[in-house]
């Protein structure tokens, strides 16, 4: 057992931890903080995603003790049921999502892409590396690809990330 | 509530509510992650243990021996089951593979054991001490190899083995134009996002369930059925489900072992199948092996059309039943379907989204494309020429409704057809060689009971509970809209409560049959509460309106919160079904059209444009519906292109068994998707005058984009997936 201690949507948690214990896990089993979902435990989904410092990662990849000090932002950090995040009110809108799933996992990754957008951070995809990047179809669904949705929302959520970034998808 | 003959005006006919794009209504929990899914209810019991289950690692034999030692001594564990100290456990009605194997192993990575800890982490490491010793045993695990022994399956819910009329052999010999031609579909896995979990916890002899299920009467029934308990002590609870697509239709090894393992642990106990189990573990598409032959005149009319099915299964299981669009989607005054069933070890195949005639649409519309080529003719005409109105076996049976001719024409119009070169090879955008392809879309719409309880609470609000499930279908939404049309009050005064089995049994989310059933029983609960108001204030119920929270007759109106009273009133009723099934043939139809572009030096292939139109009785909502069908086009596209669990010959396995090495569609896979509903209702089908949509959607589009690669390419592929090593060496040559 390790102690840790991280702020997770602005409130600072110490916890005493298996070491073993994934980031995910020790959301979803020890802060019961459950909107952050298990698709395969194995980095192949993105279902686990969360912000750690402001840049997305799939926490059932990172154990919780590698973050000491970090600040972590999950689905329920973005916004609540009564007063939505522009993103999830945009999922919302546009039904980008069926099963619900894949989501929050969805919702996390959009927010952030649009920051690493923002950055500049290029992509598989960008063209020029000198350029700013633009947020194309092609940048966004290579982008997102990390997210499976097996319900198969991807053309709504396209739609509604491309709302919130102020363009159509 | 009985319905006998064809609905007529009704309250749902109003459509002030039924029939909007309404926005889901628990979209906000949704997206906020505070909808509960199975695995996440910390809130239910106190005190849960973690399981972790050991699979199979044999694909047949036998165990001799567990040794237990070092996991009994691992840290923080306690309990381990397995089929030795498991009790004696019967099977559920709809289980083929026993969910816990031992001593005999009937498939790879069957659960042998479940390991119950403290934590997660000490489950899982605990998990890896159990020393198994296995002797392995020779089994079949190859579908081409077990043709020849194949057998007639037992008819089932797909029809029967053989089906005849006329007389096809002569007639396909003496037709002037004939295919023939051998196509074959992979095994293929739900891969639903959510894993199959639950939480157990028993309270003396009654057990309940947290869990992820689509049928919650039949998972209670056969979890009962294999503990050996009483039905009325197990209850399932399963309000939130993170996809099923037919994988979470039956009772599986998490339910069972969450239950066993809570009952050795003596305190409630969690269970999450691990991913890479899944695919071997649970049930999965079976392969088949399908061979077409149609005959047709020079004008296009097919006079001959046969097709036969071979696929596999473990004991007990049934046949793919891929012949079954055959016998209905195409005139031909000759005609034939037969299915044959292998029997084979791998892991047991069972319903995947469209059982039967995804596989089935998969090859023969692929056939009707070659038969088009071979004719000359283009494909859309073809289909539209061979158009029916009647059963082609029972002429003396109409559709019920058939647009399937104007989805084709619509959809040729909108996707721009016309400017398909009908000569293959020929159309390029840079590095791209483009090509279109058509299919038909084809399901049956299925009626079976369904029951709901409504209730009217001093507060006007109406309380809608039943056992019917949300699996991201847009049940909660469609039940609220129904519920508001049916009582007179905005969607904001209706409660859906779902997935309880201590609520009335409904159809439960199935064979897309699930929409216009659980409406309908909601629908004959309303009715009833509807009498039940008007009898309390003394209303003629055939004169008394509900409409904005209020209920009239003549000159009186009362507020529904008054009419309620103190105590509220509650109703509960199932819609079952007379013969109107067999008078007519309900379906539901569309066409999909693709445009892919295959990289003309990699053969990478890319789907640039996806269209569908279909017809399907009423769209209760054109919102969740429209996504049902774009989610299934997404999944043909996986079928099309990459989904196919590779199966290990030699030790029988699926050896694919994660998300990594099992190819789904990605965001980067799958462009904006178009989709039109044609104008439809449907007063045969139920009062709701509603069909399913939710497979419809993916029946057909595996072959519109097979299609597509042999109009851009030239190259006719009939194994699917359509993976690139499959057209490298016959591109055509660049110019
Ligand atoms: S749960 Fe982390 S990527 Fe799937
Ligand atoms: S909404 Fe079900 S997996 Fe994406």
């Amino acid at each position: 057992m390790t102690k840790v201690s991280f702020d997770v949507n602005g409130d600072t948690h110490q916890l005493e931890l298996d070491t073993r214990t994934t980031l995910l896990d020790a959301l979803r089993e020890h802060l019961h903080l459950t909107g952050t979902k298990k698709g395969c435990d194995h980095g192949q989904c993105g279902a686990c995603t969360v912000i750690v410092d402001g840049r997305r990662i799939n926490s059932c990849l990172t154990l919780a003790v590698m973050h000491e000090g970090d600040e972590i932002t999950t689905i329920e950090g973005l916004g609540a049921p009564d007063h939505l995040h522009p993103m999830q009110a945009a999922f919302v809108k546009h039904d980008g999502y069926q099963c619900g799933y894949c989501t929050p996992g969805q919702i996390c990754s959009a927010v952030a892409v649009l920051d690493e957008v923002r950055s500049g951070i290029p992509s598989h995809v960008t063209a020029d590396l000198t350029a700013p990047v633009r947020l194309t179809n092609a940048e966004l669904r290579e982008r997102m690809s990390g997210n499976i949705c097996r319900c198969g929302a991807y053309s709504n959520i396209a739609d509604a990330i491309g709302e919130v970034a102020g363009r159509s998808a | 509530m009985r319905f006998e003959h064809p609905a007529t005006f009704n309250p749902i006919d109003q459509l002030k509510v039924v029939g909007h794009p309404t926005s889901r209504i628990e979209g906000p929990l949704k997206t906020t992650g505070t909808a509960p899914y199975a695995y996440e209810r910390h809130d239910v019991v106190p005190n849960q243990a973690y399981g972790y289950i050991v699979g199979a690692a044999i694909g047949k034999g036998r165990i001799n021996a567990i040794d237990l030692a070092a996991a009994k001594d691992a840290p923080g564990v306690l309990a381990i089951v397995t089929a030795d100290n498991a009790g004696k456990l019967g099977k559920g009605e709809r289980n083929a593979a026993p969910l816990l194997g031992g001593p005999e192993i009937a498939h790879y990575h069957q659960a042998v054991a479940l390991v119950v800890a403290e934590t997660f982490e000490q489950a899982r490491a605990a998990a890896q001490l159990l020393r198994i010793d296995y002797s392995k045993a020779d089994g079949k695990f190859d579908l081409a190899a077990g043709v020849d022994g194949a057998i007639a399956p037992k008819p089932s819910f797909g029809g029967p083995a053989d089906t005849a009329v006329g007389t096809f052999a002569s007639a396909f010999a003496a037709a002037p134009v004939q295919l023939d031609a051998r196509y074959t579909t992979p095994d293929q896995g739900h891969a639903m996002m959510e894993p199959h979990a639950s939480i157990a916890a028993w309270d003396g002899d009654k057990l309940t369930v947290w869990t992820s299920n689509q049928m919650i009467a039949w998972g209670a029934g056969d979890l009962a059925q294999t503990l050996g308990i009483p039905k009325d002590k197990v209850r399932l609870i399963s309000p939130y489900i993170g996809g099923g697509f037919g994988g979470k239709l039956f009772l599986r090894a998490d339910v069972l072992l969450a239950a066993l393992g809570a009952r050795a642990a003596k305190r409630p106990v969690k269970v999450a199948l691990q991913r890479p189990l899944m695919f071997n573990n649970t049930t999965h598409r079976p392969a088949t092996i399908q061979r077409i032959r149609i005959g047709a005149d020079r004008d296009g009319t097919i006079t001959a059309i046969g097709h036969e099915s071979w696929s596999g299964n473990v004991k007990d299981g049934e046949a793919e039943t891929a012949v079954s669009q055959t016998r209905l989607l195409y005139a031909g005054a000759n005609r034939m379907t037969a299915m044959r069933l292998a029997a084979l070890d791998l892991p047991e195949g069972n319903a995947m989204r469209a059982p039967g005639e995804a596989s089935g649409m998969m090859a023969l519309e692929i056939a009707i494309d070659e038969l088009a080529e071979k004719l000359g003719m283009d494909p859309v005409a073809l289909r539209i020429k061979n158009d029916t109105q009647v059963d082609p076996e029972h002429p003396e049976r109409r559709f019920s409704q058939r647009q399937f001719v104007q989805c084709l024409n619509e959809g040729a119009a909108r996707f721009g057809w016309s400017q398909r070169n009908p000569k293959p090879g020929q159309v390029r955008d840079g590095r791209w060689l483009v090509g279109m392809g058509v299919a038909a879309a084809f399901r049956n719409n299925l009626v079976t009971k369904s029951g709901a309880r409504v209730r009217l609470d001093q507060q006007g609000v109406v309380t809608v509970e039943t056992d019917m499930t949300d699996i991201g279908t847009g049940s909660y939404t469609i039940i609220a809209q129904t519920a508001a049309e049916m009582m007179g009050v905005p969607l904001e005064k209706v409660v859906v409560r779902l997935g309880d089995s201590d609520f009335p049994v409904s159809c439960g989310s199935g064979g897309q049959w699930g929409g216009n059933n659980s409406t309908a029983g909601v629908y004959a609960a309303c009715v009833k509460l509807r009498e039940a108001i008007a009898q309390k204030l003394g209303f003629n119920s055939d004169e008394a309106e509900f409409a904005d929270g209020l209920v009239r007759a003549g000159n009186r109106s009362v507020p529904l919160a008054q009419a309620a009273g103190q105590d509220g009133l509650v109703a509960e009723d199932a819609i079952e079904y007379g013969d109107l099934a067999k008078t007519w043939q309900q379906s539901t139809f569309g066409a999909h059209f693709v445009e892919v572009g295959v990289d003309a030096d990699t053969a990478e292939i890319r789907v640039r444009r996806m269209l569908a139109v279909c017809a399907a009785g009423r769209i209760l909502n054109p919102k969740a519906a429209r996504s049902q069908v774009i989610g299934a086009m997404t999944m043909g596209v996986g079928a099309a292109l990459m989904e196919d669990l590779v199966v290990d010959k030699r030790h029988g396995l699926f050896i694919n068994h994660d998300l990594a090495s099992y190819e789904v569609p990605v965001h980067a896979d799958i462009p904006h998707q178009d989709m039109v509903f044609l104008d439809e209702t449907d007063p045969v089908s139920s009062p709701m005058k509603a069909k399913g949509v939710a497979e419809l959607g993916i029946c057909g589009v595996a072959a519109a984009v097979a299609n597509a690669v042999h109009n851009a390419t030239g190259i006719r592929v009939r194994d699917y997936p359509i993976t690139l090593d499959k057209l490298i060496g016959q591109l055509p040559e660049v110019g």
